[in-house]
């Protein structure tokens, strides 16, 4: 156990740090709103630099592309870039979700197609897993795709879908055998969002700005060599996809969290210098930072000793969650009677973490993971 | 960045497991006095012969939790050792000498110890009036002070605070287990009660506090371990965290357990007063809180 950088990860996190200091302009630190996040002209740009200098992909194998770098170098990454409070890459899911599944299952003229376009944000890719009636049930999806000849024609709806606007591909669960069981029914297919048929609606949201699109999918013409995995095995294709959802989505979650927390800091010396309750709870939000922080360092260790995330992943999304719910909250009280002014921060924050416990696997979802998968207790379904 | 524990500790954590499973078993006579094993202790190094690191200590503090341990091991190790010359330090480890420490009045064992750091860091005959305990097995006294001997080494907040954190994530874990067998054994209505998420859903919160208070747990100790700057911070979070969490794991497995955690027969409430005993020994989670407020937004100033 050390909780130092090795001598390889400091000199990392040396490089990244002046590269940052050097590359990321002066007006692009700092927050930015859900919006402004998604897709404006200079995230492609950003995103084509990391690329470059290597920052892309840096724990995919060098076979495809990456840096073929340790774990412990994506949790650095982030640490950093949320120090500076730097734009992410633009395709956080090509990165984080396509591209792990298509190196997973992939053919290799996917990988070919994909993987390095994925790495560079010439493509950007959007996940069309939710549907107005499959939230958390996502084998109860009603997107169909029929099979005809060397096509499958696909008509339906998918929802909270970030990036649809401006993404090139779509990893899309489909329904291919609705008569079949559930789990054998589906299946996954990799949709390029420039077909003819393909429409997406921005959907605003409470915050109200638009973070999320719809994507209306009205005979679709997909050719069967985009499909990912074996017909009527999506279900496990989109297994892989959510695992590495959660495994790289630790780190993120704590570096955005950390930008909260200080902010709290910040807005309590300013307003609640004599209030023991109140700088208690503060200090509590800091807690449970750490808590979170150390947990991930834990969870990278078992994730580089076998290469498969645990289930802590679950545990983490789920405290970050109701954590981040706790501390705009707290944020906003401070304030006092300046509370109910929209200041812009707080407001937007408290706004967009009511979506945290829902995004990204449901609180009750990720409950009963926990309940059935890591202590073993009886299916509730 | 390695925050993982290494093959020899996890080969230590088993041994301790195991030890103390033969021991001091669920089902032992509780209300009996319990043999501490002293000298087998001694033997196995875990008094200071085997010159384990701080993070190795702190594995064997959440073992004695989770099994309740009845002995002085917490109050001479994790407490005084750091105190101690090297006279003292040798009669520790040869099983010889057994040490408490005084917090705001109050010392652990005072009955059972030989010598006692007092809150001015002095050694004191273990000698004074005993008080009834929140947990019957961890007794508390009164020191009955004399001038007392000055020792060499500091008193070591940090230390004391992050093997509580560790006792009181293994009493955590062993609640659960317990909560977590229950509920898939026990039928109600013609299911078992863990199918239901009210039930599911409460152990499923446990097991997330555990897991972050293990977090602080084993950050706090490596920080004692390496004398690193935030040793005290680490240790203050961990103590405040894992001690709450210990507490309510404990209450939510006797809700769990439905009427037999209720008794007195069950073992449940044996674990939730060494909770409630760890959660106010020292500082309170409130104070402790308070006190990184403090290091935080720096000191309040009450207008």
């Amino acid at each position: 156990m050390d909780l130092r950088d090795d001598t390889a990860e400091a000199a990392f996190r040396a490089e990244l740090r002046s590269w940052l200091d050097t590359n990321l302009p002066e007006d692009r630190r700092g927050w930015r709103g859900g919006e402004q996040r998604f897709g404006d002209e200079f995230g492609r740009q950003w995103s084509h630099k990391l690329h470059e200098a290597g920052y892309a992909g840096l724990t995919w194998p060098k076979e495809y592309g990456g840096a073929g770098a340790p774990y412990s170098f994506q949790a650095i990454f982030y640490e950093e870039m949320a120090r500076v409070q730097a734009p992410a890459h633009v395709g956080v899911i090509g990165l984080g979700m396509a591209g792990p599944t298509i190196m997973a299952h992939g053919s290799d003229a996917q990988k070919r197609d994909h993987l390095a376009r994925i790495l560079s944000a010439d493509e950007i890719w959007c996940q069309g897993f939710s549907e107005p009636d499959a939230g958390s049930d996502l084998a109860a999806a009603r997107t169909r795709a029929e099979r005809r000849g060397e096509v499958y024609v696909v008509n339906g709806q998918k929802v909270w879908s970030s990036f649809a606007h401006i993404a090139d591909f779509c990893i899309l669960v489909t329904q291919e055998f609705p008569d079949r069981p559930r789990y054998k029914n589906l299946t996954y297919l990799l949709v390029d969002m420039h077909s003819p048929g393909v429409e997406v609606r921005p959907l605003r949201q409470i915050t109200g700005e638009a973070e999320f699109n719809e994507i209306f999918f009205t005979d679709v013409e997909v050719p069967v060599s985009n499909r990912l995995g074996e017909e009527g095995e999506g279900w496990q294709v989109a297994m892989t996809t959510l695992l590495h959802e959660r495994a790289t989505l630790g780190f993120a979650l704590t570096a955005a969290l950390e930008i909260g927390v200080n902010r709290l800091l910040e807005t309590a010396r300013e307003h609640a210098n004599g209030d023991d309750g109140t700088r208690e709870r503060v200090a509590a939000e800091w807690i449970e930072l750490q808590a979170l922080r150390y947990t991930n360092y834990r969870a990278l260790g078992t994730y580089q000793h076998t290469g498969v995330p645990g289930p802590e992943g679950s545990a983490i999304k789920l405290r970050w969650s109701e954590q981040n719910q706790r501390l705009t909250k707290l944020g906003r009280e401070l304030l006092g009677p300046e509370g109910i002014v929209d200041d812009g921060w707080w407001q937007y924050q408290q706004l967009r973490s009511r979506g945290n416990t829902i995004e990204a696997g449901s609180s009750e979802v990720l409950r009963n993971i926990v309940a059935e998968r890591v202590l073993g207790l009886p299916r509730s379904r | 960045m390695d925050f993982a524990l290494n093959d020899v500790q996890r080969q230590l954590q088993r041994e301790v497991r195991g030890f103390l499973a033969a021991n001091y078993p669920l089902d032992r006579d509780w209300d009996a006095p319990q043999d501490d094993r002293w000298q087998e202790l001694a033997e196995l190094g875990w008094l200071g012969g085997a010159d384990l690191t701080f993070v190795e200590e702190t594995l064997l503090f959440e073992e004695t939790g989770y099994a309740l341990y009845p002995g002085p091991f917490l109050g001479t190790v994790g407490f005084a050792l750091p105190s101690l010359g090297d006279v003292d330090r040798e009669a520790v480890a040869a099983g010889e000498m057994k040490w408490s420490a005084e917090s705001r009045g109050l010392v652990p064992w005072l009955d059972s110890v030989d010598m006692v750091v007092d809150s001015d860091g002095h050694a004191q005959p273990a000698r004074g009036e005993m008080l009834a305990s929140v947990d019957p097995s961890r007794p508390l006294g009164r020191l009955e002070r004399t001038n007392g001997t000055p020792l060499p080494g500091p008193r070591y907040d940090a230390r004391s605070r992050a093997a509580m954190a560790a006792e009181a994530v293994g009493v955590a874990q062993r609640a659960l287990e317990l909560g977590v067998e229950y509920a898939n054994t026990r039928e109600q209505f013609g299911k078992k009660i863990g199918v239901y998420q009210a039930v599911s859903h409460e152990l499923a919160n446990t097991y997330t506090d555990i897991e972050l208070a293990r977090s602080l747990t084993y950050w706090a100790a490596w920080c004692v371990a390496e004398a690193d700057e935030q040793a005290a911070i680490a240790a203050a979070a961990a103590k405040a965290f894992a001690s709450e969490a210990a507490v309510a794991a404990c209450e939510r497995s006797i809700q769990v357990h439905g009427g037999i955690g209720f008794t007195w027969e069950h073992p449940l409430h044996r674990f939730y007063k060494r909770a409630l005993w760890l959660e106010g020994f020292g500082k309170r989670p409130s104070e402790l809180r308070a006190e990184i407020a403090d290091a935080l937004l720096g000191i309040a100033v009450t207008a």
